[in-house]
C-alpha cells in the first residue's frame, strides 16, 4: 500500500514524522485480516446491507419542516459572505 | 490515410421534480437566495440520511423506455468519491454498476451528415438507418454552485448548496456519432423527447441540460487510443462548433504523427475554440488519483428491485413519441412517410389529424382524405371539426351529386360543340377545357376526377 | 437511597407517586457528576437548562404521551442535539452547534426525557476503550486504572457511577455491549434497522446500531420501546413494528434452546470460562436446555468488520472538510486518519474485489451461519467481551485494538442481530458481562430472558465505590 498515494486520495495531509509508522502499522492490519482468503466465496454473493429491505422511497413532497433558514444553514461556516459560504479561490 | 471521427455524448438533465432527490428541500432553485432551500439531508450535515425520491426514480425510468432502454431488475445507488466545496458528503449518490436503465437507442434521421464531412470520412453503416446506441440511463444528485468573486481583496470562491441534491439523470451514448450534424440532432431530439415526457424543461441556459462530448479520432477505423472530454457546452450550436473545432484541432495534431492528449477541455465562446481545462476532480489532485472515485453500494439506501409488472405500469405512463407516432400512422391510417412527417412534426399538428380521423368516422370520411387536406394546407381550420365539416360538404356534393354533374356536362357539351370536335379529332387541351367549363358551372365545388370520368365516358358514349 | 440510584422504573414510580420531583431526581445526578466527573470524566458537556427543564417536567401533567417526563438521561455525543454541543468527541467538530435533531434524541425529548449531558467516547466511535476520544480519556468507575471500554465508554460509566438514570449509546459492533460489560451495567443493541440512525453521526452505516445503556434489563426495554420504530428520515430503518417488550416469564416459552458456540468459550480464559458455566447454570435451573454448538470462528468476523467498517468510515469522514461546519481535515486524530486511510485503501481501483467486495462475501457466509444455528437454537450465548477491563493505555498504539476486543460481538454486529451484555460476576474486582444474542428482530426474547437472568442473580445490583 502506498501511503502517499492513499493519503491524497482520502484528501489527508500525513505528518510526515508518522509515515513511516503509519506504513508499518498498515501491513500489520492487512495481514491479520488476510485470513478471510482463506474462506471460499466462490458460488457466494456479496451483502451489503442486512435489512432485507428494498425499494424504501418517499412521495415527491415539499418537507418546509426540515429546511433550514439562510441563517441556520451557514450559521456554522467558518466563514460566510452574503448568505453564500466561503472558500479559497477554486477553478471552475 | 482517413481519419472518423468517433463521438460520444453524456447529456445531464435536471428533473422538475417538486422536491430534491434525497430529501424534501424544493427543487425549484433557479433565481433563490443563497443556501435558502438546504436541510441536513442536502448540506451534508453530521448523520444525515438520504431517502430517495420516487418520483426521480420513476422519471428516469420512463426517459429510459422511451429511449427503449431495458430496465435493470435489480438496480441500486452508490457512492461517488471526490473532493470538492460544491460536493457538500465529499461523495456524490449516483449509481455505477447497476443503473436503472441499459442498452437504449435513438434512431437519427439518414443523415447527410456523411457526406457534409467532406474529407473525413468514417466507416460506419450506410444502411439508412443512423441508430445511436444509449449505453446507460443513471439517476444521481446534483451537487452545489461555485461563483467566483473577491472579497475584502481576496480571491474566493463562493458557494451556494441550493441546487445540491437537485435530481439528476445522466444519458450516456456509445461512441456512434460521426460528425456535429448528427450530435445536433441527436442532443435536440432527446431536448424534445424529454420535453414531451414533461419531468425537465432541459433549459440549457437556466443549466437543466447540460452536454458534454468525447470526441476522437479514428485512424483507418481503429480504436483510437485517447479520448478528449468537452464540458460546459451549454447550447446545441457550441455543441456543434466544439465538435467541429476539435476534429479539425485533433486531425491536424496527428497527420502531424501526434497523439492527442488524453485530456478533458472546456469550450471558450469567445474565442470559439476549446481550450485544455482542469476539470474539477483533478484540481487538487494527480491524474493518477482522478479517476479513482471508490464507488461503493450506498449503505443508507436499500436496494431498489422492479417487477415486471411495475415496468410495464410505468411503460404505460408513456406518451406516443414521435417516433412511435409516425410508425403507428403510417400502419393504422395507410399514410406515405412524407405525409406523416409533416403531420407528425408538432404535437400539436398530429393531435389535430388524429381528432380530425375520429371526427371523419363519424361521417365515413377516410383518414386519407384528412391527411391530404392537411398536408396541402388550402385553408387553416380552426379545429378538426370545422375540417371535417368542411370535407364533408365537398364530398357529398362531388360524391352523391352525379345526376347533377351529368346536366352539366350535357349543357357544356350542347354549347361547346367546338371542343368536342376537338377532342374527337385527339386534341388533348380540348378535355381540360371542356372540364374548365363544367367547373364554372358547379362553382368550383366539382370533384375534378369524376367529373373527368363521367366526361369521358359521355364523349366516348356518343363518338 | 439517592435519587440518582434509582433504576428507570423506580424513577418513573417515585415521580408518578410524587415521592420525589424531577427537579430533586436531576440535581441528584447533577451533584453526583459534580462530585466524581472530575475523576471519571464520562461527561464532554452538560446541559445547563437542565434544572430548569425539571421545573418545567414538575409543572406538567404527567400522561400515557409523556412516561419518561422528569427523567435525566446522558446521552453519547455522537448524537446531534439542538441546543448543546455534539463533537463526537473529535477536534474537528469542536464546538460545532447542530442545527438539528436526531431522532433517537427528539423521542426522548418527546416522550419527556431531559437530556442531562453528553457522554465521551472514542473519537468518531472509532474504538473500544474511549482512550480515544481528542478531550481526554473516560475512566472505569470499578477502578479508575482500567479502561470503561468503548465506544459508548461515557455513557456506560454515567450509568455505573449513578450519574444519570439511563444513558443512549450507539453500537457498530460491541460499543454498546463491551462497555457495557466492562463497567458492570446493561446495555442493549436493537437489530439494525430497529432504531432510526437520523442525526447520528455514521461511523460504519451498515451496521450502526443506536441502543440504550440502564441499569437493569427492564430499563432497556422500556427505553427501547420509545426510541424505536420506522423513521421516515433513515431509508434503512424497519418498518416491522416494535413490538410491546413487556418482561414476563409467560411471553417466553417457559423452556428455550440456547446454543454455546465452542469458538467463542475458546476465547475466553479460565475464569471467565468459569463465569460463564455459572451463568448457564443458571439458566438451565430455570428449565432452558443449552447445547454446545459451532459458529464460524470470529477471527473471520475481525477481517469482515474491518474492512466494511474502515471502508464506510472513509466514506462518512469525507464530508468533514471545514466548509460547512467544524475544522478542516488537518484536525482528524490518528485512529480516525488509520480508519479513513484503510478505508480508502479497501476501496480503491485495483483493491476493492480483494478487500471490500471479499469481506462482503464473508459478511454473506456470516449470516447464513447464523441462519442455520438459529435453525436449532432460539437464541445464541455470546459474552461480550473475552475478559474484563484491560488497564489504561492498553489500546495505544494498537490498531486493530478495538477489533480484537469486540471480537466476540463482530459476527452478530455484521450480521445486523440484536443482542445484549449484563452484569455476569466480577474478576478481580471488574465486572464479567454475559449476555446473548438472537435472530433479527427477537428483541422480545433477548430480553425475556436477559431479564430472567436478572430475576436470578444480583450482580447488576452491586455499584461501584467511588
Amino acid at each position: 500500500m502506498d501511503v502517499h498515494h492513499i493519503a491524497r486520495l482520502a484528501n489527508l495531509k500525513l505528518p510526515p514524522k508518522q509515515t513511516e509508522k503509519f506504513q508499518s502499522q498498515f501491513d500489520e492490519t492487512l495481514s491479520a485480516i488476510a485470513a478471510i482468503n482463506k474462506l471460499d466465496t466462490k458460488n457466494t454473493p456479496p451483502t451489503s446491507q442486512v435489512t432485507g429491505q428494498v425499494n424504501i422511497t418517499r412521495e415527491d413532497k415539499v418537507d418546509t419542516s426540515r429546511v433550514l433558514s439562510q441563517s441556520e444553514a451557514i450559521s456554522q461556516a467558518p466563514k460566510s459572505h452574503n448568505g453564500y459560504i466561503v472558500v479559497p479561490h477554486v477553478f471552475e | 490515410m482517413t481519419y472518423s471521427p468517433v463521438i460520444g455524448l453524456e447529456v445531464h438533465v435536471e428533473l422538475k421534480t417538486l422536491s430534491k432527490m434525497f430529501c424534501g428541500c424544493p427543487a425549484d432553485h433557479f433565481g433563490k437566495k443563497p443556501n435558502t432551500q438546504t436541510c441536513p439531508v442536502c448540506l451534508g450535515l453530521p448523520g444525515a440520511l438520504p431517502v430517495p425520491n420516487k418520483k426521480a426514480i420513476d422519471w428516469t425510468l420512463l426517459i429510459g423506455l422511451a429511449l427503449d432502454c431495458q430496465v435493470n431488475h435489480h438496480s441500486k445507488f452508490d457512492r461517488k468519491h471526490y473532493f470538492y466545496p460544491d460536493l457538500p458528503k465529499g461523495y456524490q449518490i449516483s449509481q455505477y454498476d447497476e443503473p436503472l436503465c441499459v442498452n437504449g437507442h435513438l434512431t437519427l434521421s439518414t443523415s447527410e451528415e456523411s457526406k457534409a464531412t467532406s474529407e473525413v470520412t468514417h466507416s460506419g453503416s450506410s444502411d439508412g438507418e443512423n441508430r445511436v446506441r444509449i449505453n446507460r440511463v443513471h439517476l444521481e444528485e446534483d451537487t452545489g454552485k461555485l461563483i467566483h468573486a473577491e472579497v475584502d481583496g481576496e480571491k474566493v470562491s463562493l458557494v451556494d448548496f441550493n441546487r445540491s441534491g437537485v435530481p439528476l439523470v445522466e444519458i450516456v451514448t456509445e461512441a456512434d456519432i460521426h460528425g456535429s450534424a448528427a450530435a445536433k440532432e441527436f442532443v435536440k431530439k432527446i431536448h424534445q423527447l424529454i420535453r414531451d415526457l414533461g419531468v425537465s424543461d432541459c433549459d440549457m441556459e437556466k443549466g437543466s441540460m447540460r452536454l458534454e462530448a468525447n470526441i476522437s479520432l479514428s485512424k483507418d477505423g481503429t480504436l483510437p487510443p485517447y479520448k478528449v472530454e468537452v464540458k460546459n457546452l451549454n447550447s446545441f450550436r457550441f455543441l456543434g462548433r466544439a465538435i467541429d473545432y476539435e476534429i479539425a484541432r485533433q486531425k491536424e495534431l496527428l497527420t502531424r504523427g501526434q497523439t492527442p492528449p488524453q485530456e478533458t477541455r472546456g469550450w471558450s465562446e469567445a474565442k470559439n475554440q476549446t481550450f485544455a481545462q482542469r476539470s474539477k476532480e483533478v484540481a487538487q489532485r494527480s491524474k493518477e488519483e482522478a479517476q479513482d472515485y471508490r464507488y461503493f453500494p450506498e449503505p443508507d439506501i436499500p436496494p431498489l428491485v422492479f417487477s415486471k409488472e411495475q415496468i410495464d405500469a410505468i411503460r404505460a405512463k408513456l406518451p406516443e413519441l414521435p417516433q412511435m407516432k409516425a410508425a403507428r400512422f403510417a400502419k393504422a391510417y395507410g399514410l406515405k412517410p412524407s405525409v406523416v412527417t409533416i403531420l407528425t412534426k408538432t404535437q400539436a399538428s398530429a393531435a389535430f389529424f388524429e381528432a380530425a380521423v375520429k371526427e371523419g368516422q363519424k361521417v365515413s370520411l377516410p383518414p386519407t382524405v384528412i391527411a391530404n387536406a392537411m398536408v396541402n394546407q388550402r385553408q387553416a381550420f380552426k379545429n378538426p371539426e370545422d375540417l371535417v365539416r368542411h370535407l364533408q360538404t365537398q364530398t357529398q356534393e362531388k360524391v352523391s351529386d352525379k345526376i347533377t354533374l351529368r346536366q352539366f356536362i350535357d349543357q357544356v357539351i350542347t354549347a361547346h360543340t367546338q371542343a368536342v370536335s376537338d377532342f374527337k379529332a385527339q386534341k388533348p387541351q380540348a378535355i381540360g377545357f371542356l372540364i374548365g367549363q363544367i367547373q364554372r358551372l358547379s362553382h368550383g365545388k366539382a370533384d375534378g376526377k369524376l367529373v373527368h370520368q363521367l366526361l369521358l365516358e359521355r364523349l366516348e358514349s356518343s363518338r | 437511597m439517592s435519587l440518582n440510584k434509582l433504576t428507570l422504573t423506580q424513577a418513573i414510580k417515585n415521580l408518578q407517586a410524587k415521592k420525589c420531583s424531577a427537579f430533586e431526581l436531576v440535581k441528584a445526578c447533577l451533584d453526583q457528576i459534580n462530585r466524581y466527573d472530575s475523576k471519571i470524566h464520562a461527561f464532554l458537556e452538560l446541559n445547563q437548562d437542565a434544572l430548569k427543564e425539571a421545573k418545567l417536567a414538575d409543572n406538567q401533567r404527567r400522561d400515557n404521551s409523556s412516561p419518561l417526563l422528569g427523567i435525566p438521561i446522558a446521552i453519547k455525543d455522537n448524537f446531534l442535539t439542538q441546543n448543546l454541543p455534539t463533537t463526537a468527541a473529535s477536534k474537528v467538530l469542536e464546538g460545532y452547534l447542530p442545527q438539528y435533531e436526531s431522532t433517537v434524541t427528539r423521542k426522548l425529548k418527546e416522550a419527556g426525557a431531559i437530556i442531562i449531558g453528553k457522554t465521551n467516547m472514542d473519537a468518531w466511535a472509532h474504538g473500544s476503550s474511549t482512550e480515544s476520544s481528542d478531550f481526554g480519556p473516560t475512566l472505569n468507575p470499578w477502578n479508575t486504572q482500567f479502561l470503561p471500554g468503548g465506544s459508548s465508554g461515557g455513557s456506560t460509566a454515567a450509568v455505573a457511577a449513578d450519574m444519570c438514570i439511563a444513558a443512549i449509546g450507539s453500537e457498530t459492533a460491541g460499543s454498546i455491549r463491551l462497555p457495557a460489560a466492562w463497567c458492570g451495567v446493561t446495555g442493549f443493541k436493537p437489530t439494525y434497522g430497529r432504531v432510526s440512525r437520523y442525526g447520528v453521526i455514521a461511523m460504519a452505516s451498515s451496521t450502526d446500531s443506536p441502543g440504550p445503556i440502564a441499569k437493569t434489563v427492564e430499563d432497556c426495554a422500556f427505553l427501547t420501546q420509545i426510541i424505536g420504530g420506522f423513521d421516515p428520515y433513515d431509508a434503512t430503518s424497519s418498518s416491522n413494528p416494535v413490538p410491546l417488550l413487556t418482561l414476563s416469564k409467560a411471553k417466553v416459552k417457559t423452556k428455550l434452546k440456547i446454543g454455546l458456540p465452542k469458538e467463542y468459550l475458546e476465547a475466553m480464559n479460565q475464569e471467565t470460562k468459569a463465569l460463564v458455566h455459572e451463568a448457564i447454570k443458571v439458566l438451565q435451573n430455570q428449565g432452558h436446555v443449552i447445547e454446545p454448538t459451532s459458529l464460524i470462528s470470529p477471527k473471520y468476523a475481525i477481517g469482515v468488520y474491518t474492512i466494511v467498517q474502515r471502508s464506510e468510515v472513509s466514506s462518512n469522514l469525507s464530508r468533514y472538510d471545514g466548509i460547512r461546519y467544524g475544522q478542516d481535515r488537518t484536525k482528524f486524530g490518528e485512529e480516525a486518519i488509520r480508519r479513513i486511510m484503510l478505508g480508502t485503501f479497501a476501496l480503491s481501483s485495483g483493491y476493492y474485489d480483494q478487500y471490500y467486495s471479499k469481506a462482503q462475501k464473508v459478511r454473506t457466509l456470516i449470516i447464513e451461519d447464523f441462519n442455520q444455528a438459529f435453525k436449532k437454537f432460539d437464541l445464541i450465548i455470546n459474552p461480550p467481551s473475552p475478559g474484563p477491563a484491560l488497564k489504561i493505555g492498553a489500546s495505544k498504539n494498537e490498531p486493530l485494538f478495538g477489533e480484537m476486543q469486540d471480537m466476540l460481538v463482530e459476527p452478530s454486529s455484521v450480521a445486523g442481530l440484536t443482542g445484549v451484555s449484563l452484569p455476569g460476576g466480577f474478576v478481580d474486582g471488574l465486572p464479567f458481562g454475559f449476555g446473548f444474542v438472537g435472530p433479527q428482530f427477537s428483541e422480545d426474547k433477548v430480553l425475556n430472558i436477559a431479564h430472567q437472568y436478572q430475576q436470578a442473580t444480583d450482580w447488576h445490583l452491586r455499584k461501584p465505590q467511588l
